[in-house]
């Protein structure tokens, strides 16, 4: 009698699939995809002894006021927020034409002024755009460098400085048009935030 | 001469790579996501921003969220904007120490802390400035607005 040949022992891995599928949906379920976006500011020190309250021209002072009722007062005229990246651009880049305008990139400060009423979504908004108006500079500005367009995106890819080349650009625009917005408080002094 | 034809394959898609797709994109998920490790108390929905900035270290950072609390919480906190932080619920004046605290955690890397701060996009500016002023008490001065692209509901 010829003996059964033997069946090579395997796992049955046909529920494979399956147990892999509750996984995925398992870590589907509990995880959030890394959301770590946002604006980066950076406050300013404080340092409670000498009171710094520096004299700064009023023209070299981009002021945006926002009250309770979200409405904005943008250089002591109501305004809109569709205007700010544009006057931003202008104001900056002024190099002393326009008196009502900064003298230069380097004394050139933008105020934003809220009140405890005013709603987070709308001065951060204002904090975008006028960010925004500051990035289009440094973009255009970068691009003179690097003697191609750099678009606005770009620059946010080449202000996370990776490259040597990136941190040289970075480094160059914002040391041409620092970025100053301070957030004034609605009681006591004021705050430059660089 | 009769062609014998050939039976027809059956019209089966091949299934035998199927776990090996599902555990590559198990993987996937496995790596480019993070537990969330503080379970929420307040209601946040971020406000949107165009010029959004990635923050690279993760380890630096450490959360604040202001928003209305939850539903199942307004019996206990109230339906007002609250602060909290590391899972509890917390008044102004404790943002200070419980940063401090943050801070001793990262050891030499303490003057790097990045504050990130996960507002509802309806909660007041009176709130954030409390917590902006404690930052600047504790010396926590690197602050990221947190906010999601106009184009994406997260």
């Amino acid at each position: 009698m010829a003996r059964k040949k033997r069946e090579t022992a395997g796992v049955n891995a046909s529920s494979m699939a399956d147990i892999a599928f509750l996984l995925l949906i398992f870590f589907l379920v509990t995880t959030t995809i890394a959301s770590d976006k946002g604006l980066n500011v950076l406050l300013p020190p404080k340092n409670s002894d000498q009171k710094q309250d520096v004299e700064i021209n009023k023209r070299n002072v981009y002021s945006i006021l926002i009250n309770s009722n979200n409405e904005l007062l943008i250089e002591d005229k109501p305004g809109r927020i569709g205007q700010i990246k544009r006057d931003i651009k202008k104001h900056v880049r002024n190099y002393g034409k326009d008196p009502n305008f900064s003298d230069s990139p380097d004394a050139a400060v933008v105020s934003i002024k809220t009140d405890r009423g005013t709603t987070y979504e709308v001065y951060l908004a204002v904090l975008d755009r006028v960010r925004a108006g500051y990035h289009e500079i440094r973009a255009d500005y970068i691009g003179e460098i690097a003697g191609r367009t750099i678009t606005v995106d770009h620059y946010l890819e080449i202000a996370q400085q990776k490259t040597e080349e990136h941190r040289i650009w970075y480094e160059a625009a914002r040391k041409k048009f620092p970025m100053r917005i301070s957030d004034a408080e609605p009681s006591d002094g004021k705050a430059i935030a660089k | 001469m009769r062609l014998k034809k050939k039976k027809k394959a059956d019209p089966e898609i091949p299934t035998s790579a199927l776990p090996d797709i599902i555990f590559m994109l198990l993987f996937f998920f496995m790596v480019s996501t993070v537990l969330r490790e503080t379970e929420l108390l307040v209601d946040v929905k971020l406000p949107k921003a165009t010029q959004i900035e990635k923050i690279e270290k993760k380890s630096l950072v450490s959360y604040i969220y202001i928003g209305a609390p939850q539903p199942k919480y307004q019996d206990k906190y109230g339906t007002e904007p609250r602060i909290q932080m590391n899972d509890v619920i917390i008044q102004p004046r404790q943002v200070q120490r419980l940063v401090l605290k943050e801070k001793d955690k990262l050891k030499e890397e303490a003057d790097q802390i990045i504050m990130s701060l996960k507002v509802d996009k309806d909660a007041k500016m009176g709130i954030v400035i409390d917590v902006r002023e404690q930052l600047r008490d504790a010396d926590a001065l690197r602050v990221n607005y947190s906010s999601s692209k106009p184009n994406s509901e997260l």
